[in-house]
């Protein structure tokens, strides 16, 4: 092992794998949505080595993005599949980051003291979202143009500055090719790296505090509080030994990787079944009128967002009052965000907690999940009525939470880990 | 090094008059990255005005045309179409056009020049879509046969673009410059007397 100590006397390689990976203490009773944050990991790697191939045959501009994209389908070697890896990808990225937050709500992950982690990984949403959104512009379709119409009209809503500021982000005074041009130095450059910067920082503040669990209860106790046998028996890095007695914990390597390992190969069949038997997932991946190229003189008849911002679009569409509804879209993002806050409940885990906190949580997510059907619909009265009657209720989740969860009624918290 | 004592004065104005200049020329550097992104000369050029030849479009027809990369309607309204502006008129949000959404000499009942011609921009002021042009059963109220739908988001606009209320679009229809330039001709982007 003489060049592992040539390595680790220049940089500290093999202390961080053991800081990070094979001495890293996670608590053992992780279950399926402990899954999602290194799925979210394939994904952007996914995301990222496709990407770059994409990006080898793809032609930024208004003349020649569409047909460069059916080139890429058509005459290049295995381009359907790395244009499909990657559409597919997109999509899929929002089924785990989706799954990996309301893990976060279930479990009370965002509680102190993982505020920050909770906030890393709020930014990464909305980075996630801005870069989801500026690509999908890049294909130069109908829904391509016309989705971006739409959202960047949203920023017309801001009162004197709207007009001008819609101009400065198209770059002229419809969506154009300076437009394109400028989404795609955005999409490929500027927003991934800022997402992996992100990404690191979430990881960071999460080896700081440490996993939260289905239980909710710390794994590391006061230095000195537990006997020695009943401690945890395997070598976890001094670094946290040090500070803590640590129970009920697993290194990361190879316990969970292995665990990892296995959903992913479920999670890459699923994956694999989409991208060669459904690429458009029936027009919520990929939706229809993305086939035509882009025409800045007609509207198609029915605009809809990708299936991932729905849930925000049919707020956005509830509200009667441009502006308003603009604001309470961002709204619904800036509260979530600011949940841990509004939690101020006693316990973390939804096992400990009351039967209240349990319907209002389920509600919140029934809500959710109604909005983002109606927001791939077209707004009729009905729908309208049922959207707002949703958005009520998604922001009622928030408020009602802030009211009860000071004197919530909690179970009492076990020791230990449980089962 | 002089042994002098550290005078704590002079090192924190030192400090904030180096962050200060050192702060400007950040601000400075930042101005090229964000003007860059204001539309090109380019740009600016393809937003001229544009000539429409306009004797040969039928009472009751619509004929699109592209200025500044938008769609823009001229339509020449029919007498049918001029009557069913007062009926409805109880139901629309800014049926005297308040909202600076038209030059001046547009604001008026029809908002046009002249009645039978109606020029407007046609993209939805909610969202940017195109809305469609219905010339019968609009079937909003008995005698109003004719308006604009946004299939986005239901939007209602009547004959003369003024929206209704309830719906999700803020003001009427935007109304571009132009003037006449002969009986046959109307220049889309540009008032009269302009240079």
């Amino acid at each position: 092992m003489s060049l592992m100590n040539w390595i680790d006397k220049r940089i500290p390689f093999s202390n961080t794998m053991k800081l990070h990976v094979t001495e890293y203490p996670a608590p053992k009773n992780f279950n399926f949505w402990y899954l999602m944050g290194s799925l979210a990991i394939v994904v952007l790697v996914n995301q990222i080595v496709t990407g770059i191939w994409l990006t080898m045959s793809y032609n930024p501009s208004a003349e020649g993005a569409f047909a460069s994209v059916e080139y890429i389908m058509r005459d290049v070697e295995y381009g359907w599949l790395l244009r499909y890896m990657h559409s597919t990808g997109a999509s899929a990225f929002f089924v785990v980051v989706y799954l990996h937050m309301f893990r976060g709500l279930m479990y009370g992950s965002y509680q102190k003291p993982r505020e920050l982690l909770w906030i890393f990984g709020m930014l990464i949403f909305l980075v996630l979202m801005a870069e989801a959104f500026m690509g999908y512009l890049l294909p130069w379709g109908q829904m391509s143009y016309w989705g971006a119409q739409v959202i960047i009209s949203l920023f017309g809503a801001i009162p004197i500055i709207g007009d001008d500021l819609t101009t400065w982000i198209r770059g002229d005074y419809v969506i154009s090719g300076a437009t394109l041009n400028r989404f795609f130095a955005l999409h490929v450059i500027a927003l991934p790296l800022v997402l992996v910067i992100l990404v690191f920082l979430h990881l960071i503040a999460l080896h700081e505090v440490g996993s939260n669990n289905p239980d909710g209860v710390e794994i590391k106790k006061p230095k000195g509080s537990v006997p020695e046998a009943e401690q945890a028996k395997f070598k976890f890095h001094e670094r946290y030994t040090n500070k803590y007695d640590i129970v009920d914990a697993i290194p990361f390597h190879p316990y969970y990787t292995v665990k990892d390992i296995v959903g992913l190969v479920v999670f890459l069949i699923l994956c694999s079944l989409v991208i060669f038997y459904a690429p458009t997932m029936g027009g919520f991946f990929l939706e229809p009128p993305n086939f035509q190229a882009a025409d800045p003189m007609v509207t198609p008849e029915h605009i809809a967002p990708v299936w991932y911002f729905t849930p925000f679009y049919a707020i956005l569409r509830a509200v009667p009052d441009k502006l308003g509804g603009v604001i309470l879209m961002f709204a619904a993002i800036v509260m979530l965000a600011l949940i841990p806050w509004l939690d101020r409940a006693k316990a973390r885990s939804v096992r400990y907690r009351s039967t209240l906190h349990k319907a209002n949580l389920t509600q919140f997510a029934i809500s959710f999940v109604i909005l983002g059907y109606l927001g791939a619909m077209p707004a009729t009265d009905l729908y309208t009525f049922i959207a707002r009657v949703c958005t009520i209720l998604y922001f009622g989740f928030f408020i009602a939470l802030f009211f009860y969860s000071k004197n919530e009624k909690i179970k009492p918290l076990p020791e230990r880990l449980t089962k | 090094m002089s042994n002098a004592p550290v005078d704590k004065g002079r090192r924190r104005f030192l400090t904030v008059a180096t962050s200060v200049v050192g702060g400007a020329g950040v601000v400075g550097a930042a101005v090229p990255f964000i003007a860059s992104w204001n539309p090109s000369a380019k740009a600016r050029i393809a937003g001229a005005p544009v000539e429409v030849k306009i004797d040969k479009v039928e009472p009751g027809q619509l004929v699109r045309v592209e200025w500044r990369g938008s769609p823009v309607w001229i339509i020449r309204r029919t007498q049918e179409m001029l009557d069913s502006l007062p009926l409805i008129e109880g139901r629309l949000r800014d049926p005297e056009s308040r909202e600076p959404q038209q030059p001046d000499y547009a604001r008026n009942q029809h908002r046009s020049i002249d009645p039978e011609w109606f020029i407007a921009v046609g993209i939805c002021t909610h969202l940017g879509c195109s809305p469609q042009f219905i010339d019968r059963n609009f079937g909003v109220a008995e005698g109003v046969d004719s308006g604009f739908f946004c299939p986005c988001h239901g939007s209602r606009f009547d004959i003369a673009g003024r929206v209704f209320q309830g719906v999700p679009a803020p003001t009427n229809l935007v109304i571009p410059p132009h003037y006449f330039v002969d009986s046959e001709t109307v220049l889309v982007g540009e008032e009269e007397g302009a240079a």
